[in-house]
C-alpha cells in the first residue's frame, strides 16, 4: 500500500514536472508572435467610449478608438490622428478639422465629418446619460442642449461641411481644446452599427459585443471573454496600420494587486496595469529586477478633504496647523516609497510651465502655535476626530503615519476609521466624516482641472467650503488663453488654498508599473496615457 | 420517493421567495448606491440612470416588478455591465465555478476519504497521527495563504504549472481545484475517520473478519457503505460551500467564474446582481441538499423505510 502511494506521488510529481519543462511562458511567445498581454486592472464595465469612465476602460479605447487628434506618448505634444490637419480662427473660437480620405472605420466604411456630429449628439441627449457630456460645455450651445433649455442640435456649435471637413465652435477660446478631443467621450462611433442595435439615446446595447462592434483604431476587437480576457487584432482598415507593429493586444481583467504581480513574474503578462504595486513589492523589484520597474510622476494629487461644517475644522487655524504638522518628505520616503513628490500645493506642477508657490511648510512651532490660539494648547480640548479611508492597505500605511504624526507634534488623537468603497463615498458625499481621504486624477494637462473641483457647486467637493473670490478666478479662466495671464490665476487660486485650506495635500502620486524589457515604444509620462501604436516586443538579449 | 421529492420541492418555494425579499432589502439598506462613483455623477445624469434601471419607483413596485422579472426567468440586466444581463453573466460563469467546484469535490473526496479511511484502519497509531494532523493544518490554512503558496512553489520557483488562467491548459485546472478542495479535504478525513472507527467496530464486521474475508473486502465491502454516511450528509452543504466560496480561489487564480461576481457585485452595490447570484446560489444550495438527503435514504435501510410508509 504504502509502495503504492509513493510510486503515485513520483508520477504526479514527473508529470507536473513535464507539463513545464522547455515550455515558453505566454509572455516569451508573445514576443514571438508580437501579442502585448497586459494585466488591466477590473473587468471593463463598457466598451462605448461615450459610456465608459474608469481607467481600465480607457486603456483597452487606446487600442480600439482614435480621436480627431492624438498625443505623442513621449511629450504628450498634439499629433494628428483621424484629422490630417486643422486650423483654429483668430479668435480662437472655431476650429476646422480635415479628416484624412484613408480614415476608416474596421467594416471598411469611410470615417465621415457627419458621424462626428451625429455621436456628439447621441453624447450630449440627457436620455443618453453620458458621464463625460460636462466636458462638451466648451463648445457653443452644448450645454443647453444637454440641460434640454434648446432641443434644436442645429444650433450646437459642430457642423459637417462637406464629408472631410467638421468645424467645431466654441463658446470661449479653449487652451486644451486639442487635448479634449484625445478624450475618448469626444471620439467618433460607428452610426449605422449603433442604429443596428438600438436607438441613438439607447445606452444599454449589445453593439459593443466582438461580434457586432465597430471601431476606428489601430485594433478590432475580437473576443471579449467576461472576466477572463480581451482580444484586440490589428486593424487593415486603420490608416496607420502599416506601421502598427503589434499584431494583437490581450487585457486581462486581473483586480488583486497581489496576483497581477504573480502574474508578471510567471511571464503571464509583460505590462502590469495598477498605477499602485503593493509597497512592499516595489522594494523586492528595485532590488532584484529594476529593469522591468517603471515609476513615473502622474499629474495627480492625494489629499485629505476637512469637513469645514462643523467644529473643529471650521477652524481655519486648525486645518492649517495640521497641513503644518504632517512630514510630507518623510511620508514619500519612508512610507509610499514609489517615486511620489512631496505636496505642498494641492494643484501639482503643471508640465504645461505652472509651477505652484509653497507658502507653508512642516513646521512643527509654528503649527502648535496656531493650534494653540485657536484654543487647543499641546492639544489640549481638542475633540478626538476620525480621519476617514476607503479599505486599502496602502491608505492605512499613509493614515497611521500621519496619526502618529499628529499625536507626537500637535498632541490630537486621531481614529482611523476605513470603509468599504460605496460607503466611504457615501460618507464623504453626505459629509458625515472630519477628515477624508481623496485622489484627484487630471483629464486634460491643465491646472484648471485641479482648480475647478474645489469650485463652491462642485459635485467633488466634500468639503462644504464655498469661496466666491476662488469661483470667480474659475468663471475668469474659462475667458483667459493668455498663458501667462493663466498662469496668474491658477497662484491667485493656489493661495486662496493655501490661505484657508479647506484640503490638505500630502503627494503628488506616481505611476507604478511592471513593463517587461522586451517592451519597447512605451513611454513613461505624466498622464499614464500608453498608446500601442508604436509598441512592439523583442526579446532582450 | 416521488411524494418525498415533490414534497421536498414545494417547500422551497418559499425558501426562495424569502432569500429573495431578505436580499431586496438588505442591499437597499447597505449604504452607498450602484452609480456612486469617486467622480460624482451630474444630477441629471443621475436622475436618468435611476430612470433607466426603475430606481426612480418606489421600493415597494421595484419589487414587485422584479419579482414579475423572475418569474419569466428574467433577471434583469446588470448595473455595472450594462451590454449583458445577469442571466448571460450567469450562464457564461456558472458552468466554470461548476467545474472548478466538481474537481475540487472530486480532490476533497479522493484525498480526504483515503486519508480518513487510512487513519482509521490503525487508530491512535503514528499514521493516524499524521494524517490527521495534515487534515488540521488543511482545516486551518486559508485558502488565501494556500493559494498563494501553491503559485509561488509550483507556479514561480517550480515553474510547473500555470499560476492564472482557466481553460488555457489542461495544467491550469490543478492548483485551482487543489486549494479550493483542501480545506474540504481535511474535514472529510475527519468525517470518514470517525465513521470509519465507529463501523469498524460494529458486529457485523467482527462476523465478516470471523468468516475470513480479506481485509480489503472488509473495509471496502463492508465498512465504507456505513462509514462514510457522515461523510455523505457533509457532502451536500460542501458542495454548496465550493461553488459559493469559490471567489477568493477565483480571484487568486483569475477564474472566470461566478464566485468574483457574486463579490464584486456586493461591493459594486450591482442590485440585480446581486439578487440574481444569490438566488442562483441559494438554489444550488436547496438542490444540493435535496440530493444528499436522497442519497442519504437510499444509503439507509431505516431512513428508506420511514420515507416509503409517510
Amino acid at each position: 500500500m504504502q509502495k503504492l502511494i509513493c510510486a503515485g506521488l513520483a508520477l504526479l510529481m514527473l508529470m507536473l514536472s513535464a507539463c513545464s519543462s522547455d515550455k515558453l511562458t505566454p509572455a516569451e511567445q508573445g514576443i514571438n508572435t508580437q501579442t502585448l498581454l497586459i494585466a488591466n486592472g477590473d473587468e471593463p464595465r463598457e466598451l462605448d467610449p461615450q459610456l465608459s469612465t474608469g481607467s481600465p476602460e480607457h486603456s483597452i479605447h487606446l487600442a480600439l478608438y482614435e480621436g480627431l487628434v492624438s498625443k505623442n506618448s513621449k511629450d504628450l505634444s498634439i499629433e494628428p490622428a483621424v484629422a490630417e490637419s486643422w486650423e483654429i480662427s483668430d479668435d480662437g473660437r472655431i476650429y476646422t478639422f480635415r479628416i484624412r480620405d484613408n480614415a476608416r472605420w474596421s467594416n471598411g466604411d469611410a470615417i465621415k465629418a457627419s458621424d462626428y456630429v451625429w455621436s456628439w449628439k447621441r453624447s450630449l441627449l440627457p436620455k443618453f446619460g453620458s458621464e463625460w457630456a460636462y466636458l462638451k460645455y466648451y463648445v457653443k450651445g452644448a450645454e443647453a442642449f444637454h440641460k434640454q433649455k434648446n432641443n434644436n442640435f442645429d444650433e450646437v456649435g459642430i457642423k459637417a461641411v462637406d464629408d472631410k471637413t467638421l468645424v467645431i465652435t466654441l463658446n470661449e477660446p479653449c487652451n486644451f481644446f486639442l487635448q479634449l478631443l484625445d478624450h475618448y467621450s469626444f471620439f467618433a462611433v460607428h452610426p449605422a452599427t449603433i442604429l443596428k442595435h438600438g436607438d441613438i439615446d439607447q445606452a444599454i446595447s449589445k453593439w459593443t459585443l466582438p461580434e457586432n462592434w465597430v471601431g476606428n483604431g489601430p485594433f478590432s476587437l475580437k473576443k471579449w471573454a467576461i472576466n477572463d480576457v480581451i482580444v484586440t487584432e490589428k486593424n487593415p482598415h486603420y490608416w496607420n496600420a502599416d506601421n502598427v507593429k503589434l499584431n494583437a493586444v490581450h487585457f486581462y481583467p486581473i483586480t488583486d494587486k497581489q496576483a497581477e504581480e504573480r502574474a508578471f513574474r510567471s511571464g503571464k503578462v509583460h505590462v502590469t496595469y495598477t498605477p499602485q504595486l503593493a509597497i512592499e513589492k516595489i522594494a523586492w523589484y528595485r532590488e532584484n529586477q529594476p529593469e522591468a520597474l517603471r515609476i513615473d510622476p502622474v499629474y495627480a494629487s492625494y489629499y485629505y478633504e476637512f469637513n469645514l461644517t462643523k467644529a473643529p475644522f471650521n477652524d481655519v487655524r486648525v486645518r492649517k496647523a495640521f497641513a503644518m504638522a504632517i512630514d510630507r518628505k518623510l511620508i514619500v520616503e519612508r512610507v509610499t516609497k514609489g517615486g511620489e513628490t512631496a505636496a505642498w500645493s494641492f494643484i501639482p506642477t503643471d508640465p504645461g510651465g505652472y509651477q505652484p508657490k509653497q507658502y507653508y511648510n512642516y513646521d512643527i512651532k509654528q503649527a502648535r502655535a496656531l493650534m494653540a490660539e485657536a484654543g487647543y494648547p499641546d492639544g489640549k480640548g481638542f475633540p478626538p476626530v476620525e480621519l476617514l479611508y476607503n479599505t486599502n492597505d496602502n491608505h492605512r500605511k499613509v493614515a497611521l503615519a500621519i496619526q502618529q504624526m499628529l499625536n507626537t507634534n500637535l498632541g490630537v488623537q486621531v481614529q482611523l476609521l476605513n470603509q468599504e468603497w460605496k460607503v466611504y463615498l457615501n460618507s464623504r458625499k453626505n459629509l458625515e466624516h472630519d477628515i477624508g481621504r481623496a485622489g484627484w486624477i487630471a483629464d486634460y494637462l491643465d491646472a484648471s482641472n485641479f482648480i475647478e473641483i474645489l469650485a463652491s457647486d462642485s459635485g467633488q467637493n466634500h468639503t462644504g467650503w464655498k469661496s466666491d473670490i476662488y469661483d470667480s478666478i474659475i468663471a475668469e479662466l474659462k475667458k483667459t488663453t493668455d498663458s501667462q495671464q493663466r498662469f496668474k490665476l491658477f497662484e491667485q487660486a493656489n493661495k486662496i488654498l493655501a490661505d484657508e485650506m479647506p484640503v490638505l495635500p500630502v503627494y503628488n502620486y506616481s505611476d507604478v508599473n511592471l513593463v517587461s524589457p522586451a517592451v519597447h515604444g512605451w513611454h513613461g509620462n505624466v498622464m499614464h496615457y500608453h498608446p500601442y501604436n508604436n509598441v512592439y516586443l523583442e526579446a532582450t538579449p | 420517493m416521488l411524494s418525498y421529492i415533490v414534497k421536498r420541492v414545494l417547500a422551497a418555494i418559499p425558501v426562495l421567495f424569502l432569500v429573495v425579499l431578505i436580499t431586496f432589502i438588505l442591499v437597499r439598506i447597505a449604504p452607498g448606491g450602484p452609480f456612486d462613483e469617486e467622480r460624482s455623477v451630474p444630477p441629471q445624469v443621475l436622475e436618468n440612470l435611476n430612470k433607466r434601471y426603475n430606481l426612480d419607483l418606489p421600493v415597494h413596485e421595484q419589487f414587485f416588478s422584479y419579482v414579475g422579472n423572475l418569474l419569466q426567468g428574467d433577471f434583469g440586466p446588470s448595473f455595472k455591465y450594462p451590454n449583458r444581463s445577469v442571466t448571460e453573466i450567469i450562464s457564461t460563469g456558472a458552468p466554470v465555478t461548476i467545474e472548478l467546484g466538481l474537481y475540487a469535490l472530486i480532490f476533497a473526496m479522493i484525498l480526504g476519504c483515503s486519508a480518513g479511511v487510512f487513519a482509521a484502519l490503525r487508530p491512535n497509531s503514528w499514521r493516524d497521527y499524521s494524517a490527521m494532523s495534515t487534515a488540521m493544518i488543511g482545516i486551518c490554512v486559508p485558502s488565501f495563504v494556500l493559494g498563494p503558496l501553491l503559485v509561488l512553489i509550483f507556479g514561480i520557483y517550480l515553474g510547473w504549472l500555470p499560476v492564472s488562467g482557466w481553460g488555457y491548459s489542461p495544467g491550469d485546472k490543478i492548483l485551482p481545484a487543489l486549494t479550493l478542495g483542501a480545506a474540504y479535504a481535511a474535514y472529510l478525513a475527519r468525517l470518514s475517520r470517525g465513521g470509519m472507527l465507529e463501523v469498524l467496530n460494529q458486529d457485523y464486521i467482527r462476523t465478516a473478519r470471523a468468516k475470513g474475508l480479506p481485509e480489503w473486502q472488509v473495509v471496502i465491502k463492508h465498512g465504507l457503505r456505513g462509514g462514510l454516511t457522515p461523510v455523505i450528509a457533509f457532502l451536500g452543504p460542501a458542495a454548496a460551500g465550493l461553488l459559493s466560496g469559490s471567489f477568493v480561489v477565483e480571484t487568486i487564480y483569475q477564474i472566470p467564474g461566478i464566485g468574483r461576481f457574486f463579490l464584486q457585485a456586493a461591493f459594486n452595490r450591482d442590485y440585480t446582481m446581486i439578487l440574481g447570484t444569490t438566488i442562483f446560489f441559494a438554489f444550488l444550495i436547496i438542490l444540493f441538499n435535496l440530493i444528499t438527503d436522497i442519497l442519504l435514504v437510499w444509503l439507509n435501510p431505516k431512513l428508506r423505510s420511514e420515507v416509503f410508509n409517510q
